[in-house]
């Protein structure tokens, strides 16, 4: 069974009782601990500079030329936080209870509790550091609405805050850059953990430009990898984007939890063309203006400005009055499929949805609708060569995010013991589906306000043995990885690495995607062990070793894309029930909503590897609700 | 595909720093002008990669305009013809069949070519480590609304703020300045009350930085804010020398 370390007792006081009864590391102690960071976005980036403020030795990698392009930047809309301003009614209490509900019974009550109190000191931060969020008239903090929430909670610095929050992590971490208190390694991919005395101790990282191997130890490992979207090959992901490290370590003992929460978020330019090399999302912000909707008839092919209203279906509004467009993005997400999959798609592919400003421009004013959205209108009319101010946007679902990940218990630790992960690469805070400003806010509460806590914790109740790279863990964890590469340069065949992560992709969107059925997973479970085997025969990897090598990069992810694809499809057909993101078609109401079988699957799923082609075994950490009680989700 | 572009790509190859470059030419077909025009790169590298032949690296991520990563230069101009845009942003709809596009890496002193159109600009955070921060340490933050911004400032930041280091601005000028890169994020920190404390030692350190990592000085082009692709206003580097001027009396005061 296992041990998630939440506290029990009343769940308003159980962080800070938790916090007192983590033991301390003295000050003068924490100079002698290192620890090792991987990934610098939010999660990484706010953890490394928080534990180097708190006289941590930090050793900080990311796969970029700079910390700074870490794929959070590429966030929108906003950020969430309990702070009331609006004085709207929000508490922390309701921040918690939307983020459960939201996340459809399946996140863990604690962790979320945590989340909604520490949001609040993450918005304080942030500003201190000079994040230029939006502000009203009177100076003060502005908000708007998102998804899933009916108070205006979430923060945002137009439609970049990502840019804007990595920015300040970013800077906080380099000013310990120039302290000396956390090295910095760019351009170094991390290709494995290495595990000693069953706890983590180092990694293996490749440095991308020189291509050779690397060897560095630490006290903890903290992955802050992100989220595992690019399987899809098609997402709204950065391209760099992968699973290597989290599933590195998952083949190394850590138990992957959930993997099959995926969020397709509902507001995607739709794709274009065989060419596509990757989806853009346009900001769910956008719901709080535009209108979605669809022609009332499937044979009524007019351009959109000449469909009165009579003849549209705003079909969100429709189905659920009391969100109306702001449903969360599950909800969205299918409600667009099905109206696709009824005939009345828009578009030269059938396979897509308006989103349209009219009439909020009729309200308010381009001007106004300008200066909110500007820069997401800019972006649509770059890519689709439309203009959204005079026609409709047209909008399809495309994958996200992902809320499984590697199983952490209430400290953000693995089952591996020193190994935290902390962001969208672990699995904890958002359940079955992610309501939209929460990434941002579970990213950086991870890393300024949690793990600095927790890693410290771990630490001064620990007695690690002393160790350097020179311990034959190291060299068997490099000879592993080596292989691996030069088989990977060996194979000497026909097709593109591209080629192959296509066709996975297609695999995964077409059986494993918005709806998922036990013949579409069996599917995928017969057809990727076959694909796999073919990449290991027929894909063509230029170039050498020694040198910067892109396309080794990206066919070292595709491989363990292609591992990982299996506990995805495995983890979706044992769960035989419909939840947040996870729609099982056996499982829904009349209306075709998710139906969730409390009974028997109120619980994480947390699997074990055990061997390439041999069934992961699966454990259960069972998910209890004693403040927010198990209701059917309803949105109307 | 019907409308499909025919393009001769002349494109910087070069295996590593040590070795000399040159411009080699190559032909795509059928290029769908919805593509980006780093899907019409993709297109040629695939090509190039099922015939065993090394594809053309290149820096890209995000794809969305925002990573920074992306960065060459066509025909010419930093992120090509397009204002405001980077060239993953560029769609080949802008181009006409029969075009040949000239596609070379950024060029300057303080940003050495890896390989191909790769380039290192690791001297930017170094600018950034010297005093492109607002201290705050984890915690010891007040209430986000204890300090009133005015908008109008909070705005100005914000344009100065949306900055996302690709470099251009140096690409584009003759002097391979950085000046736009500094301003903008002196602008931003500068414009608001928390970077007021240590507004002076934060620019006394970044321009001391910037000049020791080779970056030329600014002659006034306008270039950089040209190329800018989030069109960041060379008002800032007005704001940058007021700052410094009034930076560096102020130390020879103390």
């Amino acid at each position: 069974m296992l041990e998630s370390h939440a506290p029990t007792g009343p769940i308003d006081k159980s962080w800070d009782n938790h916090r007192f009864n983590l033991k301390l590391v003295n000050p003068a102690n924490k100079r002698k601990y290192s620890v090792l960071v991987v990934g610098t976005g939010l999660a990484g980036a706010s953890a490394a500079a928080s534990l180097a403020e708190l006289g941590y030795h930090v050793k900080a990698f990311c796969i970029h030329d700079s910390p700074r392009r870490a794929h959070s930047i590429a966030a929108q809309g906003g950020i969430n936080a309990a702070k009331n301003y609006p004085n709207d009614g929000d508490s922390i209490w309701r921040l918690f209870y939307d983020t459960v509900k939201g996340g459809d019974y399946r996140a863990r009550e604690a962790n979320v509790y945590r989340l909604a109190q520490v949001s609040n000191h993450i918005i304080d931060q942030c500003v201190s550091q000079g994040v230029p969020f939006a502000r009203e008239y009177s100076g003060y903090l502005a908000n708007r609405s998102f998804g899933g929430a009916q108070v205006s909670r979430t923060f945002y610095a137009r439609g970049q805050t990502g840019q804007q929050l990595l920015l300040g992590a970013y800077q906080a971490m380099m000013a310990q850059v120039q302290k000396g208190k956390v090295e910095l390694l760019p351009r170094r991919e991390m290709m494995d953990i290495v595990v000693v005395d069953g706890a983590a101790r180092g990694i293996v990282t490749r440095n991308l430009v020189t291509g050779k191997m690397e060897r560095f130890d630490g006290d903890a490992v903290v992955l802050a990898t992100g989220g595992y979207g690019n399987a899809f090959f098609l997402s709204t992901n950065a391209k760099a984007s992968n699973v290597t490290a989290a599933w590195r370590c998952h083949k190394r003992g850590a138990f992957f939890a959930n993997p099959c929460y995926t969020q397709i978020h509902p507001t995607c330019i739709p794709v274009s063309g065989s060419h596509q090399s990757k989806l853009t999302l346009m900001s769910e912000s956008l719901r709080n203006d535009g209108r979605v909707w669809v022609p009332k008839d499937p044979s009524d092919k007019r351009a959109a400005s000449d469909i009165p209203d009579q003849d549209r279906d705003y079909y969100l509004e429709r189905r659920y009055p009391s969100f109306g467009n702001l449903v969360p993005r599950d909800v969205a997400s299918r409600a667009a499929k099905a109206v696709c999959d009824d005939g009345r798609g828009v578009g030269n592919s059938g396979l897509s949805v308006y989103l349209d400003f009219r009439d909020a421009i009729k309200r308010d004013s381009e001007d106004l609708i300008r200066e909110k959205y500007g820069n997401l209108f800019h972006m649509y009319e770059k890519i689709t060569g439309e203009n959204p101010y005079k026609v409709p946007m047209r909008i399809f679902p495309a994958v996200h995010y992902t809320m499984g990940g590697l199983w952490v218990d209430y400290n953000l630790m693995s089952n591996l013991p020193g190994l935290f992960v902390l962001g969208e690469a672990n699995f904890s805070d958002h359940g079955a589906n992610r309501l939209g400003a929460s990434a941002l806010m579970q990213g950086l509460a991870d890393g300024y306000f949690v793990a600095p806590y927790t890693i410290g914790g771990y630490l001064a109740n620990t007695k690690l043995a002393p160790l350097d790279t020179t311990h034959p863990a190291f060299d068997d964890v490099n000879r592993e990885v080596e292989n691996q590469t030069q088989k990977l340069l060996n194979v000497d065949g026909k097709r593109t690495v591209d080629d192959f992560h296509r066709e996975l992709g297609r695999l995964l969107w077409d059986n494993c995607g918005m709806a998922r059925s036990q013949a579409s997973l069996k599917k995928v479970l017969d057809e990727v062990p076959a694909l796999r085997e073919n990449f290991w025969r027929d894909v063509s990897v230029t170039g050498s070793e020694g040198e910067l090598n892109q396309v080794l990069e990206r066919a070292g992810r595709v491989a363990d894309f292609l591992e990982f694809a299996e506990v995805m499809a495995r983890d979706a057909l044992t769960r035989e029930e419909s939840c947040g993101g996870h729609f099982r078609e056996e499982h829904q109401t009349k209306e075709g909503e998710a139906k969730r079988n409390d009974d028997d699957f109120c619980h994480v799923a947390a699997w074990e590897f055990k061997g390439l082609g041999n069934t992961p075994t699966l454990h259960k950490e069972p998910l209890t609700f004693d403040n927010v009680p198990l209701t059917q989700r309803s949105y109307k | 595909m019907t409308n499909g572009l025919n393009l001769k790509l002349k494109i910087w190859r070069q295996k590593n720093q040590s070795s000399d470059g040159q411009l080699k030419d190559y032909h795509v077909k059928d290029i769908s002008p919805d593509m980006s025009f780093l899907e019409m790169l993709d297109t040629l590298n695939e090509e190039l990669e099922s015939n065993g032949e090394e594809p053309v690296a290149f820096e890209h991520d995000c794809r969305e305009g925002i990573c920074g990563s992306c960065s060459m230069v066509v025909n010419g101009k930093p992120h090509g013809p397009e204002r405001g845009t980077t060239v993953c942003q560029l769609h080949m709809r802008r181009f006409s069949d029969g075009d040949t596009l000239v596609i070379e890496p950024w060029r300057a002193k303080a940003f050495p070519i890896i390989k191909d159109l790769v380039v290192e600009r690791s001297a930017f955070d170094r600018i950034i480590a010297a005093g492109g921060f607002i201290t705050a340490r984890t915690g010891s933050a007040p209430d986000g609304n204890a300090v009133q911004i005015p908008k109008e400032h909070a705005e100005l930041a914000m344009d100065a703020a949306a900055c996302i280091g690709c470099g251009a601005c140096v690409a584009a000028c003759k002097n391979a300045s950085a000046m736009l890169f500094v301003a903008a994020k002196v602008s931003h920190l500068s414009l608001l009350p928390q970077g007021k404390v240590e507004a002076r030692k934060r620019v006394l350190d970044m321009v001391k930085v910037m000049d020791q990592e080779g970056f030329g000085n600014c002659t006034n082009t306008q270039a950089c804010e040209v190329e800018c692709p989030k069109e960041i206003k060379i008002e800032n580097i007005a704001r940058l020398n007021r700052e410094w001027i009034k930076a560096s009396a102020a130390a020879r005061d103390v």
